[in-house]
């Protein structure tokens, strides 16, 4: 357990040494969400009715603009290989990472969607299934992030390749979380896509770190 | 005749659905023949040599 | 070349198998389209439109076969590292992208007079489109690596976690309500189509079986004639 708790110290401690990246994450959120009142123009009515869909949308380009970092820095200077040669399983390194991400970008995101939320004029109702959702949707993000960021290790134009890997599992993720979120906003039940919502970190935190430890095993060799 | 082209008004829709299956499937057919003879006569020059 | 000793078996057999597939395949698909278009009745309530389903239904059950095969052939690739393991899945990948794409192509034409939409984003058609997806990562992870045994690995990985969404193709339709009707024919109770529609059916999926073992034979075969000659030109 101190192995996990040093190694994701190590990773906060090089996301905040970046200082840029939880800037760049929420930079980029605050700025995307900001453009649609002027893109679709001003009605509230309009700007309601597609607010959770923006904000979901926006927060998952977000998180996939700092996955590419996520084993690059390490793998690049060579300590990655020195990480897997530790005691520690490759399986809770990549655990520690995936919480490090969550702490810098879906956290983050979480916190001043509310905000964002204000902006859009989100109905008021669905503020606590927005967060709940984002909460509970976000680690996911981070977790099948990690598994894309492992496989394209190495990758001849690993960026896109990343997302088109990554947005397609991405998808359940969005439709349930806006689900849950406009839901609540239209005043109906929010904890069936909640439910979903928790059953889908359940399911990757199973998985992902197991596929994105192989993935990088892989890249070792 | 004309009726069965027809196909009760859906033509519009039944025929291109048959159209692209038929495109896609025969061209997978193609492109993996085409590829194959292609290897195998790379690999009766080099074997000649 | 003891590497080679096993290829060398699957050279011969696929070479004896070719012929009789192809065979079936053609005569096969082309009773299928002769039941489907000349035979089989219309609908009652669909009309002639239904005539779609012949073409859209097997290349569905298709698409989701050809993934298991390749995400199977990934496991064994990873496990126990068969070299034959990782050409199957990577020829098998542009077979299983094809019949999605045909499945979602036909379903779309379907869906337009049916239910007065191209597309809907209900739980059935979302997952045959994140299928599509992960074919295409898996082609293109497979070739993004300079060491190709690198990219085959990573897209083996990919094939693996992506299994999870068969069970959601197969069971959304039960598990939430869908535009997409229920399933008809591979169901507990036995299917519920009428036989006149159903035998067209099942002949036009298993020529497309057919077609998929010959398509999968010819490009495996192709692989390894091009490992060969790799072989032979670098001296590997």
């Amino acid at each position: 357990m101190s192995g996990f708790a040093a190694l994701l110290t190590r990773d906060l401690r090089l996301a905040f040494r970046h200082g840029g990246d939880v800037a760049n994450v929420v930079a980029f959120f605050a700025l995307a969400v900001i453009l649609f009142p002027f893109g679709v123009g001003p009605d509230p009515d309009l700007l309601a009715r597609i607010a959770a869909g923006v904000l979901w949308v926006t927060a998952l380009l977000a998180a996939l603009l700092s996955l590419e970092r996520l084993f690059d820095a390490d793998f690049q200077d060579g300590s990655l290989e020195a990480l897997s040669l530790m005691p520690v399983p490759l399986e809770i390194q990549v655990l520690a990472k995936c919480v490090a991400h969550w702490l810098t970008t879906g956290l983050p995101l979480t916190i001043i969607a509310p905000l964002l939320a204000l902006v859009l004029h989100f109905d008021a109702a669905g503020y606590p299934a927005l967060v709940a959702a984002l909460l509970l949707g976000t680690p996911v993000l981070s977790l099948i992030g990690a598994i894309g960021a492992a496989l394209t290790l190495g990758a001849r134009r690993a960026g896109v390749l990343l997302s088109l890997l990554v947005l397609p599992l991405y998808i359940p993720v969005l439709i349930f979380g806006v689900a849950a979120s406009e839901a609540a906003a239209l005043g109906l039940e929010s904890r069936p896509h909640l439910l979903l919502l928790a059953a889908l970190l359940a399911g990757s935190l199973a998985l992902a770190p197991w596929a994105a430890a192989a993935a990088l095993r892989q890249a070792l060799e | 005749m004309a009726q069965f082209f027809a196909m009760g008004g859906y033509a519009r829709f039944v025929w291109p659905a048959y159209g692209v299956a038929v495109i896609v499937l025969v061209g997978l057919l193609a492109h993996s023949v085409i590829g194959y003879r292609r290897a195998q006569r790379a690999l009766d020059a080099e074997e000649r040599r | 070349m003891q590497r080679f000793a096993n290829p060398a078996r699957f050279m011969r057999l696929s070479a004896a198998l070719l012929p009789w597939c192809s065979v079936a395949a053609a005569v096969l698909i082309a009773i299928g389209l002769f039941g489907a278009l000349f035979v089989a009745p219309p609908d009652y309530q669909q009309g002639e439109a239904v005539k779609i389903m012949y073409v859209h239904v097997p290349s569905a059950w298709l698409a989701s076969l050809v993934y298991a095969v390749m995400a199977v052939a990934s496991a064994v690739a990873l496990i126990w590292r068969h070299p034959l393991a990782h050409i199957a899945a990577e020829s098998a990948a542009p077979i299983g992208a094809g019949f999605t794409f045909v499945c979602l192509a036909s379903g779309s034409l379907w869906g337009e007079p049916m239910w007065g939409t191209w597309w809907v984003w209900d739980a059935r058609l979302t997952s045959v489109l994140v299928l599509f997806f992960l074919y295409l990562g898996f082609i293109a992870l497979a070739n993004a690596f300079d060491d190709r045994t690198r990219g085959s690995r990573a897209a083996a990985i990919l094939a693996i976690v992506g299994v999870v969404n068969l069970p959601i193709i197969k069971f959304s339709v039960d598990w939430w309500n869908t535009l997409h009707q229920k399933a008809s024919v591979f169901r507990m109770g036995g299917p519920t189509i009428a036989g006149s529609m159903l035998w067209p059916l099942l002949v036009m999926a298993a020529g497309f079986l057919f077609l998929f073992a010959v398509l999968l034979m010819l490009r495996m075969r192709t692989a390894l004639l091009r490992a060969k000659l790799r072989a032979l030109r670098f001296g590997t």
